[in-house]
């Protein structure tokens, strides 16, 4: 049964048969509805975050330092582009022409909670205000826009993204899982006439309950709960379906077989490949923001190197080339930039369990496409890797570059709840060298 | 699952709403949420109209003189004068004092962690005692779903919604549940928990440490956990070089470290026939004997340092055997020395962290953050109930009764035109506790209000532990942890699309509003003739008041349908009750 006129999206139908529920009979008032053609924008711009919870060791990734005593056991190889990063990423190097590392990171903030602060937001963290976390700035940006995406505009697939802060709850990251089950989306056997007989008394309840002077929290529980309807009700929601992919695309992306990591670095594989495979298809449905989570922790206080070339590194190197190769084969990759980082970097000092610690005072992110130059290392750390020897870089240096390749003007200042002026990426710069 | 929610949900609400309409009438002017509610109020009662009116012409230091829960103890009248001198002090005039019927909502959930039963409802309102408030106070704190809640809200506090591998939750809420049982003093419950040792079934406490022990890290997360949690004190930066902002120093996050490198934890494993591999037994939490009696760092310039046991700069004996032979418990020596004193941190943490719970803030953000260079918003008030926990011997249900009878707690969740500017901590500002702060409902609290309230309204604690772990299933769907070292976690169950979708599609409240026999629904249509009676009984068990006349005209339209859909009618009308904000959020 599908009540719904053709060519009309459900979210519109929904939105008005809550507002007429009471007064005029449905079928009566479908018969005025204009038709509505939905139509999908090519070329929208997008960022898609790989998130490297616990902080990865960029030493052993991006850096490397052959001949320190704080090298560590990998070598480096060369890349497609002008520079060299580790030989466990044979194939990542090989998309290295869309690709950049940005080796001077230094962003003081070595605690896994401050450190995904202020690395999400660009700024560190403030008793009171809270900041929006990058992907909420941008779904505020671009996803507000965007009047056909009836999916949330900030979605985060198994990631660790942060607070829309003052941008408010609308904005909120959209958690998911690498499976893209959205569980309990489905209505069950309620019809949509009953749905706008629900809503419409909700929307009574909500209504007085706001209006009686309690904050904001009311009003950003009435903007949810239309967010959570008009995607139960929309067809865009196919975009989770990892599985509407044809098995050869979703192998490029998880890999085959098992890799030396046995069924553990088998399963994280498939999620973060997975993930990458669903933000794919999210961007190609409008979503501008996409967080993917890589499914386990790079919090290596131990055994790093085995557990890199083992686990992590196969499983991230399958996945990132495919996502690289497949945006450059549907024409994409110009239009959506990719950023990889964690909380922060690993100590260059190799400690007694073979591990590395924490360390935020010098090292890289991984940053490219979207139409930002290619296969460059900007910056650099002394042979030790202990500092950067070039100007360093915070995060809101990363996220004013992503604005310039998104299109979000730098200069765009938001308001926060007591008036107090904010502006993007904290009022960094983008990097230069990465600007085409 | 199915059949178990939908008739527990229905005997507890059908059984609530007995009396519901005779409680009706009361509540009419209760709500200080509904303008019509309010508005009839006064033209119903012509004289506390009047006087209303009045009240609002007069300056408010003036009109709170008299404001009292019926509690006598002198503690709450320093509390009272301490944030009425904040409200002065910014010019900032309070709110009215919650209506009966907002504050036993209110009062419930924060104390006992779910809504009223619909019979306590109508009882409160109908009482006339002075002191009914207090008195209301210290039944809650007699409910077994006390301890059940504060149980949870520790457990959360100190292992996380997801216990990590090899730590028991059981173990850990079996201490607390003890702990809150029998009210034990507040520093005694620390030293267990910080010196804790042995099985983690048979001594729960042992959980906490456990929980901190995830990855090999020579006690850096235990030490940076214990500082924070009970002693409000962030010093997990100051591992790596001297703190920022105050005096704290990277030696002395060494010192307190000292004090946890005799960990060692056993895991001991049995074969699981079922499936055909080994899994964990017990676990026990060990102490190393002949540990070095100093732990060396590295300075920020490389410089390698030696830190021995010590509290702010107070040497601890720990060279010493314990009875049986073996190196004292340096774990136990810091417990104690965290709680010497008049007025140690460990108290003046707790009260912070307990006021913070039912005000939505403490005396500093974050709440766990105390020192000189975070200030708190009312220092002396703070002091005070620091020094007085202490003098209470750690008493938890005294610390709870102060704050619940105190003026502040007692004012409704409206803000007015002379204090929603200046005193709006959700915006930035200084909390002043003018008006009570909206916070939203636990996946606990809601989960209790919907189901498991049934079962310590009714019949005891008979199924306490299946109760808990059908809970905890249903809990672990908006949990994601993050694997690392300090366990952070992180939930869905906070506003977002992923709750509104729960809260609309999910089993939960599918079953709550089931229309099959036996269930709330089909009592209410066969107990309650008239629609407008039925209307008002789910307005009553869900938001605890009546319905205005818009909803009451709304809801009326809804349910005018032939018999064979009215129980679909009401489905949805309880439904939309609900998913209301009004239903999720504390105020």
């Amino acid at each position: 049964m599908n009540l719904i006129p053709a060519g009309m999206t459900r979210r519109h139908f929904l939105s008005h048969m809550a507002a007429s529920a009471a007064t005029i009979p449905a079928v009566q008032f479908m018969q005025h509805l204009q038709v509505h053609a939905e139509t999908v924008k090519k070329n929208q711009k997008a960022c898609i975050l790989m998130w490297m919870g616990g902080g990865p060791p960029t030493i052993d990734l991006w850096d490397l330092k052959p001949g320190s005593k704080n090298g560590g056991e990998f070598k480096p190889i060369s890349t497609k582009g002008d520079c060299q990063i580790t030989e466990h990423l044979p194939k990542t190097a090989a998309q290295f022409d869309v690709l950049n590392v940005v080796r001077s990171m230094s962003t003081r903030e070595a605690d896994h909670g401050r450190g995904r602060y202020f690395m999400h937001s660009a700024y560190v963290p403030n008793p009171t205000v809270v900041h929006p976390t990058f992907g909420s700035v941008v779904s505020h940006e671009l996803g507000t826009k965007r009047k056909d995406l009836e999916i949330p505009s900030f979605v985060s697939i198994g990631g660790d993204p942060g607070s829309p802060g003052f941008l408010g709850m609308s904005n909120a990251a959209f958690v998911v899982n690498t499976q893209g089950q959205i569980r309990n989306a489905d209505m069950g056997d309620i019809d949509q006439r009953r749905l706008a007989s629900r809503l419409a008394m909700l929307g009574t309840i909500e209504d007085n309950f706001i209006a009686s002077n309690r904050g904001d929290a009311p009003q950003a529980h009435k903007d949810v709960y239309k967010k959570a309807t008009d995607l139960m009700t929309s067809k865009q929601m196919t975009a989770f379906r990892v599985d509407k992919e044809d098995a050869k695309t979703i192998e490029k992306y998880t890999g085959t077989g098992t890799p030396t990591g046995g069924m553990r670095g088998m399963r994280g594989n498939n999620d973060f490949g997975r993930g990458l495979l669903m933000a794919r298809r999210l961007v190609e449905a409008g979503v501008p923001f996409i967080e993917v989570g890589f499914g386990q922790s790079w919090d290596l206080h131990n055994d790093v190197f085995n557990r890199l070339k083992t686990a992590h590194l196969p499983m991230m190197d399958t996945a990132i080339s495919a996502l690289v190769s497949d945006l450059k084969e549907r024409s994409m990759i110009n239009d959506v930039v990719l950023v990889w980082m964690g909380e922060f970097g690993r100590t260059p000092r190799i400690n007694q369990n073979v591990g590395r610690d924490h360390w935020a005072a010098s090292w890289s992110v991984m940053i490219g496409g979207g139409g930002l130059k290619g296969g460059q290392a900007v910056g650099a750390t002394d042979a030790d890797g202990l500092t950067c020897t070039t100007k360093p870089y915070l995060p809101g240096n990363i996220w004013a570059t992503a604005c310039h390749a998104l299109g979000i003007p730098t200069t765009t200042v938001h308001t926060s709840k007591r008036g107090r002026p904010m502006k993007i990426a904290n009022g960094e710069a983008p990097i230069a060298e990465l600007i085409a | 699952m199915r059949m178990w929610c939908g008739s527990r949900m229905a005997r507890w609400v059908a059984a609530s709403l007995a009396v519901a309409i005779s409680a009706s009438v009361a509540m009419t002017a209760e709500e200080p949420g509904s303008k019509d509610a309010k508005s009839k109020a006064i033209a119903k009662d012509a004289k506390s109209g009047t006087k209303k009116a009045a009240d609002e012409a007069k300056p408010a230091g003036k009109k709170r003189e008299e404001f009292t829960t019926g509690s006598s103890d002198v503690l709450i009248s320093y509390i009272n004068e301490q944030i009425r001198q904040g409200w002065a002090d910014n010019e900032v005039e309070p709110s009215e004092v919650a209506g009966d019927g907002e504050w036993i909502r209110r009062v419930y959930l924060d104390i006992v962690g779910h809504v009223p039963p619909m019979e306590d409802i109508e009882k409160f309102l109908a009482d006339k005692d002075k002191a009914k408030r207090s008195k209301l106070i210290d039944k809650l704190l007699d409910d077994p779903a006390y301890v059940r809640h504060w149980t949870t809200v520790w457990a959360n506090l100190t292992i996380g919604q997801t216990a990590p591998r090899d730590v028991s939750r059981k173990g850990m809420e079996k201490f607390l549940r003890e702990a809150f049982t029998r009210n034990r003093p507040w520093n005694e419950v620390v030293v267990d928990i910080v010196a804790a040792e042995g099985n983690y079934e048979e001594n729960g406490a042992v959980n906490y440490i456990l929980a901190q022990m995830v990855m090999p890290d020579d006690g850096v997360q235990a030490t940076a956990k214990t500082t924070r949690l009970f002693m409000g004190m962030q010093v997990q930066c100051t591992q790596c070089h001297n703190h920022p902002f105050n005096d704290w120093q990277q030696r002395q996050f060494w010192e307190f470290n000292n004090f946890f490198r005799q960990l060692t934890k056993r895991t001991v494993q049995k074969y699981d026939a079922k499936a055909g591999r080994n899994v964990t037994d017990y676990v026990e939490l060990n102490r190393r004997d002949n540990v070095d009696d100093h732990v060396t760092y590295e300075r920020r310039n490389g410089l390698i340092e030696a830190a021995y046991p010590r509290y702010f700069g107070q040497d601890a004996e720990v060279a010493k055997k314990d009875k049986d032979g073996w190196d004292v418990n340096r774990r136990e020596v810091l417990a104690k020395l965290m709680t010497e004193g008049e007025k140690p941190l460990v108290s003046l943490a707790m009260v912070n962290r307990m006021w913070s719970q039912f005000f939505g803030y403490g005396f500093t953000k974050p709440v766990d953050d105390l020192g000189p260079h975070n200030p708190a918003s009312h220092p002396d008030l703070l002091d005070r109930l620091g020094a007085e926990f202490v003098k209470s011997r750690y008493d938890v249900k005294q610390l709870v009764r102060w704050i619940c009878n105190s003026e502040a707690y007692n004012l409704t969740s409206q803000a007015t035109k002379a204090n929603e500017e200046k005193d709006n901590p959700a915006a930035g500002t200084t909390a002043l506790f003018s008006h009570v702060y909206l916070k939203s409902m636990s996946a606990e609290q809601l989960y209790d209000s919907l189901i498991v309230a049934t079962n310590a309204h009714k019949s005891g604690r008979s199924s306490w532990e299946q109760a808990e772990d059908k809970k905890r299933v249903w809990l672990r769907q908006f949990v994601t942890t993050f694997g690392t070292d300090e366990g952070d976690e992180s939930t869905t169950f906070n506003g977002s699309i992923p709750q509104a979708l729960m809260m609309m599609n999910g089993e939960l409240v599918k079953d709550a509003i089931s229309a099959q026999k036996g269930s709330f629904l089909n009592a209410i249509l066969s107990e309650t003739p008239q629609d407008k009676d039925r209307i008002r009984r789910l307005y009553l068990t869900t938001l605890g008041r009546n319905p205005n006349a818009k909803e009451q005209q709304m809801a009326a339209g809804v349910v005018r349908v032939p018999n064979d859909q009215k129980l679909a009618a009401y489905q949805d009308m309880f439904w939309a009750l609900l998913n209301s904000n009004e239903f999720i959020f504390i105020h």
